[in-house]
């Protein structure tokens, strides 16, 4: 490509993400940011942090220090009076019934209407601990204008469109290839309680548009043909595939694969790289890359950074990185002085 | 399996076929299904192996209350069998559904309430009340089942039961204890009997309006929860219970589903308790102990986890073997005075044979009876591949460690 993709706007940026375990620092003041359209690997040697950063960015585990930024929206950091949270979802409730419980004292309210003020207090802590666990995003908001600051989870990330898979293959194991895309496509897809009870048309037609889509996406994959075999009997690389499938089954924008080649056979390797290639190039997406596997790593990255101790320790292209001293010193050990 | 192998005849295919036909035709093969059993039940029970021990009317009694479990095992197998939760307190759903009932129906509730509704009317106005308060049931249980879930979903596995556990006693003691709105021990009596515009108030003589209006709402339940399983929310439990951090990554918001499944669940539980408590025509805490919850789980896993069909039948053996075979074995051997057995009362050996029968299931046919097709390849794959599947499980434990 003529372009650079490393001059593109960042579709994340990283900032001084801190991550410690007790005594230990698995992550140390990392900065980070990933253009949109590039292909960006994350390499070092084994306990070097790459995980549990991987883990940072995703919402799994909470940075103790620093924060992520995704499409210009802040999503993950380290969370702020999360006490005070739980204080809101209760207060309101309890308020009410004190409040209900004095009138009634006092002689002010009586019978059916104190039974009515019980009835308000219980709907009211309902009301709040769904609001709580639902979390729309106007309430993330209003939150963190009072100074609440809670991470994105998990899928709070997939649904503001990052993707990933799984360094050992998660599979839903017991089920078919087609319904593990399925499931990927939650967040896709709208049909709600009331929906499929009724089995209204559109819910009817979203079904058989998602599962047209869910083929495509197999296709696209490699995995043609083979959506109605157990996820749990397919071969070890078209596992891989097919997690990548389900990944992409969310629509996102960023995909991040952690080890996507782990144990894959050379010619699995190559069939993999050409994928990855082809996602960039062909549905626009950007591209995280944990491996190990250096050919992988050097032959499409545009980009490659290098951890170790929690430390980012170098950065540039695949050339730069390979001759770079201390990268050499990390992975063969320093020469003797 | 090794039967389908061994025989491979048109039975065998007869059978795949009826399965895909049901399952493009869902809703219908439920009507159909519910009604060929609806009318085959009574005519077994007037045919004469049946009704030398037992009157017709007394079966058609016992098949409605069988009903109710089968309800309370639809509901529980959703929790349970579909997205994994473990529930060790469902009767108290079950209570909930009951109580509330007895609030709209009953002189004492309506005194609680501060209204005068079943003591102004007439029985066959006031019955009526009952079929919008099947939905009302549902709706109160659901309710508590949110309030009970909403602070304890976070929670995986083992920490769950314990909690379920927990509410499943705590809400019968309530029942029990606060006597100033239960009536406490004594409970609440005088319920109003369903009725139907034509013909008027149910009666405890009278048991086909019961049974027909059974079969009606099991079946309607049961097509309810068949769509609901084959939808998008239906795959995210599924998904929840095969692997919760891979379902969370999936975009799928796991405590909200998990929310879901478990106030689905307890609105059946209190389906179920609107129904037996208009037929029992009274509610006490002692119909709703830690025997009620644990009894329906069993019917769970006897039927076949995951599979609503499989649960239904479970229910119904479980609660036919416990009402009524056993009390048949005593009066049998009663009669023909055989040595040691006349002395045997089956009925108090009901746990012990729960239990043997429940060791032999886990040890022959995990999966249940009739198995939902996915959970008998998670078992059986399990079985023969032991290596892989302690794998896959310890990969899972740690990565969920780091949390």
């Amino acid at each position: 490509m003529s372009e650079n993709p490393l001059d593109n706007e960042p579709i994340l940026v990283a900032e001084g993400v801190s991550r410690r375990f007790g005594g230990l620092v698995a992550v140390n003041t990392v900065d980070f940011t990933i253009p949109e359209r590039a292909i960006v690997s994350l390499i070092g040697p084994n306990g070097a942090g790459k995980t549990t950063f991987f883990n940072v960015l995703l919402g799994v585990i909470d940075p103790t220090a620093g924060s992520v930024v995704f499409r210009g929206r802040r999503m993950i950091a380290r969370p702020e009076r999360v006490g005070f949270e739980s204080l809101l979802w209760v207060l309101p409730a309890v308020l009410l019934g004190l409040l209900s419980g004095l009138l009634a004292e006092a002689g002010i309210v009586s019978g059916r209407l104190v039974a009515l003020l019980g009835f308000l207090t219980l709907m009211l802590l309902v009301g709040s601990l769904l609001l709580a666990i639902i979390r729309p995003v106007w309430y993330s908001t209003a939150l963190e204008r009072i100074g609440i600051f809670r991470s994105a989870r998990p899928n709070d990330m997939v649904t503001a469109g990052v993707g990933r898979t799984f360094q050992n293959i998660r599979l839903f194991q017991n089920m078919t290839a087609i319904e593990n895309v399925l499931v990927g496509m939650h967040t896709q897809l709208h049909g709600n309680l009331l929906e499929a009870f009724l089995q209204t048309p559109r819910v009817k037609a979203e079904e058989k548009a998602a599962e047209r889509r869910a083929d495509d996406l197999l296709t696209l994959v490699g995995l043609h043909g083979k959506g109605n075999e157990g996820a749990r009997n397919l071969p070890y690389g078209d596992q891989r595939r097919l997690e990548i499938a389900r990944a992409l089954a969310a629509n996102p924008k960023l995909l991040l694969l952690d080890e996507p080649a782990a144990g894959m056979n050379p010619k699995e390797t190559l069939d993999l790289v050409a994928l990855i290639s082809k996602l960039r190039d062909d549905l626009g997406l950007t591209i995280l890359l944990i491996e190990h596997d250096m050919k992988v790593v050097m032959g499409i990255s545009d980009r490659v950074t290098v951890l170790d101790h929690g430390e980012k320790i170098a950065e540039g292209t695949p050339e730069q990185v390979r001759k770079d001293p201390r990268v050499i010193e990390a992975y063969l050990g320093a020469p003797a002085a | 399996m090794s039967a389908a192998a061994a025989s491979p005849t048109s039975f065998a295919s007869r059978r795949k076929r009826l399965a895909e036909v049901s399952s493009r035709h869902r809703s219908w093969s439920i009507v159909v299904g519910i009604a060929i059993v609806g009318t085959v039940l009574p005519i077994l029970a007037a045919i004469p192996p049946f009704t030398l021990a037992t009157p017709t009317n007394a079966w058609m009694d016992g098949f409605t209350n069988a009903g109710v479990f089968v309800l309370l095992a639809i509901g529980l197998n959703l929790v349970v069998g579909v997205a994994g939760l473990l529930d060790l307190g469902y009767a108290a759903f079950f209570a909930i559904g009951a109580y509330t009932y007895s609030y709209v129906a009953s002189p004492f509730g309506n005194s609680i309430l501060g209204i005068k509704f079943v003591e102004v009317v007439s029985p066959d106005i006031a019955g009526l009340v009952f079929w919008p308060m099947l939905l009302v049931g549902a709706l109160v249980a659901a309710l508590f089942g949110i309030l009970l879930g909403a602070p304890t979903l976070r929670l995986r596995g083992d920490y769950l039961a314990i909690v379920t556990l927990g509410f499943g006693e705590i809400v019968p003691i309530v029942f029990l204890n606060a006597d100033a709105v239960t009536n406490g021990t004594n409970g609440v009596g005088g319920l109003a009997r369903p009725a139907l515009p034509i013909i008027g108030s149910f009666s405890a003589l009278n048991p086909w309006p019961y049974y027909v209006s059974m079969l009606v709402v099991v079946a309607v339940v049961m097509m309810l929860a068949y769509r609901l399983v084959e939808s998008r929310l239906g795959r995210a439990w599924e998904a929840i219970r095969e692997d919760e951090l891979a379902a969370a990554a999936s975009g799928i918001n796991t405590v909200t589903a998990k929310l879901l499944a478990f106030a689905l669940g307890a609105s059946t539980a209190g389906i179920a308790g609107v129904f037996n408590a208009s037929k029992l025509v009274t509610v006490s805490p002692d119909q709703f102990t830690f025997i009620v919850s644990f009894t329906v789980l069993a019917m769970v896993v006897l039927g076949g986890m995951g599979n609503f069909w499989g649960v239904a039948v479970g229910a119904f053996v479980i609660y036919t073997i416990n009402n009524v075979l056993l009390k048949v074995l005593n009066q049998f051997f009663d009669q023909v005075s055989f040595p040691i057995l006349k002395d045997i009362d089956f009925i108090q050996l009901q746990f012990l044979l729960y239990g043997l029968a429940l060791v032999a299931m886990m040890l022959w046919r995990p999966e249940g009876l009739f198995p939902n097709s996915r959970r008998q390849r998670e078992l059986h794959t399990a079985m023969t591949e032991p290596g892989e599947d302690e794998l896959v499980t310890a990969e899972a434990t740690s990565e969920e460690g780091q949390r």
